[in-house]
């Protein structure tokens, strides 16, 4: 990597930042998904569907 | 038109009996000004400095705050059915209602301004000045949170969710407001060009909030 | 049609997880070149090598913007055609409009450290930003406070093309605002016109950006219509349920 010169904390700091939130954006992307996944799949085992039908 | 001048006539009415709003905005402002040099500390030049700008932020807030409930009592008592099912088109019965709500508590915080301005060390053509600012951008406020007062009705929720929403829209009528008011008292900047633009802004909210609101109300009474 | 066959949730829900990897995939590359071609940009003459910080501030700016555009499509979508997916896509794509909206404002407020002495200087672009993320808060405020996504749909709705109607509003009113109180001696940031070398690395990290936009805002969207799901199953549960007479 080249040398960021004097200022390289603040250039660090904002890539960390940057990376800091799309992680947790992911983050809760990922875990809401199983929440949901599994709210549904406990839902489906107690029998539950909708009017609809099941899902093709 | 008479059902148009029978909602605004109502409207005047409630506001101004028992129970109604009228002058609770009035003794906020007041309360905002009056609170205003216990934080900033009695410095007459800085008072005087900063005058123009409490007296729009207490003027901004006062308006915003008695909102909510404008639209939201009238869908509790089923008059809010009735403007719905009636003839007349709903952007102009909200627009008849926001203007009586503007005569009972925007135009008294105008009127009020050159007084309460003697409380910021203003002088009478600041003073002056600051109201005629107000007295032109107020409606602008009533307007903006005319759509907060509809969206109440339609999220069922009031108080702080609305002024949160609609505060950002509020930045370019504060920016202008108190342009127009410094430019009287500091005459850097002539004092028609941000006041034509206020005056624009207004003209804009009008619209705007008119046909949201009206949007607002149809799409969530389904 | 593509665009009634993804009326359907279930059908969306199928075709969007087929795309999903391929999607997270041209994201991870595109992402890999952008930073490796950042990372070999030269320094800028005047800012040094902080100049790095333009390649994730810029495109973060462009998509905080965009994705409020995007936002108000699906606004319309909801209240014109009323479109099923419509306002799923809205509620998906606000938090991460604001989670790009910030990333803008903390590499700017990093960015104007070394380069203004201070870290927020109330300087127009980053003003209408901080605006801009404020109206994000709102609405996500908005989705969360109220719980029939229905009800709350056709507001934020409303609320999303008032926004945009007002967004240039506020805009050129912060900028008239801001030569009001400081004449332009500040250095502004991306001010002077842009070079090849630096644009090229920009380009490919502005398509970076979008392309992770799109697959988290895919991946929200399923994730939005799961959660109705479930929402539909536990209100047909709650009504079966034996003993409420």
């Amino acid at each position: 990597m080249a040398s960021l010169g004097p200022h390289a904390t603040f250039i660090v700091a904002a890539y960390g930042a940057a990376v800091v939130i799309l992680a947790a954006l992911i983050a809760w992307i990922v875990l809401d998904h199983r929440a949901q996944q599994r709210a549904l799949g406990e839902l489906e085992k107690r029998g539950v569907t909708r009017r609809s039908g099941r899902p093709a | 038109m008479s059902a148009l001048t029978a909602i605004f006539m109502r409207d005047l009415r409630l506001a101004v009996r028992v129970g109604g709003g009228a002058g609770i905005g009035v003794l906020f402002f007041l309360i905002v000004v009056v609170l205003a040099p216990f934080a900033i500390g009695p410095d007459l030049a800085l008072l005087a400095r900063i005058g123009p700008a409490i007296l729009w932020l207490g003027a901004l807030l006062a308006s915003l705050l008695t909102l909510d409930r404008l639209i939201a009592a009238d869908a509790e008592d089923g008059s809010l059915d009735l403007i719905l099912t009636g003839r007349t088109p709903l952007e102009l019965a909200v627009a008849a209602k926001a203007l009586a709500h503007w005569l009972t508590t925007g135009l008294p915080l105008a009127i009020a301004t050159p007084l309460f301005g003697l409380l910021m060390n203003l002088d009478m053509q600041a003073s002056f000045a600051v109201a005629l600012t107000l007295l032109a951008g107020t409606p602008a406020l009533t307007f903006l949170g005319l759509l907060g007062a509809a969206l109440a009705v339609t999220l069922r929720r009031g108080g702080l969710l609305l002024t949160v929403l609609i505060l950002p829209l509020t930045v370019p009528v504060l920016i202008f407001g108190v342009a127009a008011s410094n430019a009287a008292v500091t005459g850097s900047v002539p004092f028609a060009m941000p006041f034509t633009i206020l005056c624009a802004l207004t003209l804009a909210s009008l619209v705007i909030g008119t046909f949201a609101a009206a949007a607002s109300l149809r799409h969530g009474m389904e | 049609m593509p665009l009634i066959d993804l009326a359907n949730p279930t059908r969306f829900l199928k075709l969007s997880g087929l795309l999903l990897p391929w999607l997270a995939g041209a994201a991870t590359i595109a992402l890999a070149v952008g930073l490796y071609l950042a990372g070999n940009a030269p320094d800028d003459y005047q800012q040094g090598a902080t100049v790095k910080i333009m390649f994730i501030h810029v495109p973060s700016a462009w998509l905080a913007m965009a994705i409020w555009g995007m936002m108000s499509l699906a606004a319309l979508g909801t209240l014109v055609w009323r479109h099923p997916l419509a306002d799923v896509a809205a509620k998906a794509a606000t938090p991460i409009g604001a989670a790009f909206t910030l990333i803008c404002l903390l590499t700017g407020s990093l960015w104007g450290r070394p380069m203004w002495g201070t870290y927020w200087v109330w300087d127009a672009r980053l003003t209408s930003v901080l605006i801009l993320f404020l109206m994000y808060l709102g609405v996500m405020a908005l989705w969360r406070s109220v719980d029939d996504p229905s009800r709350a749909g056709r507001a934020a709705a409303i609320l999303t093309l008032v926004g945009a109607i007002n967004l240039p509003i506020i805009k050129f009113s912060v900028d008239w605002w801001n030569t009001l109180h400081q004449p332009a001696s500040v250095v502004r940031i991306a001010g002077p016109a842009i070079h090849p070398t630096i644009l090229v690395p920009l380009l490919v990290m502005a398509l970076a950006f979008v392309l992770i936009f799109v697959t988290l805002h895919l991946a929200a969207m399923r994730n939005e219509i799961l959660r109705r799901r479930v929402r539909t199953l536990m209100m047909i549960e709650a009504q079966a349920a034996p003993g409420r007479g």
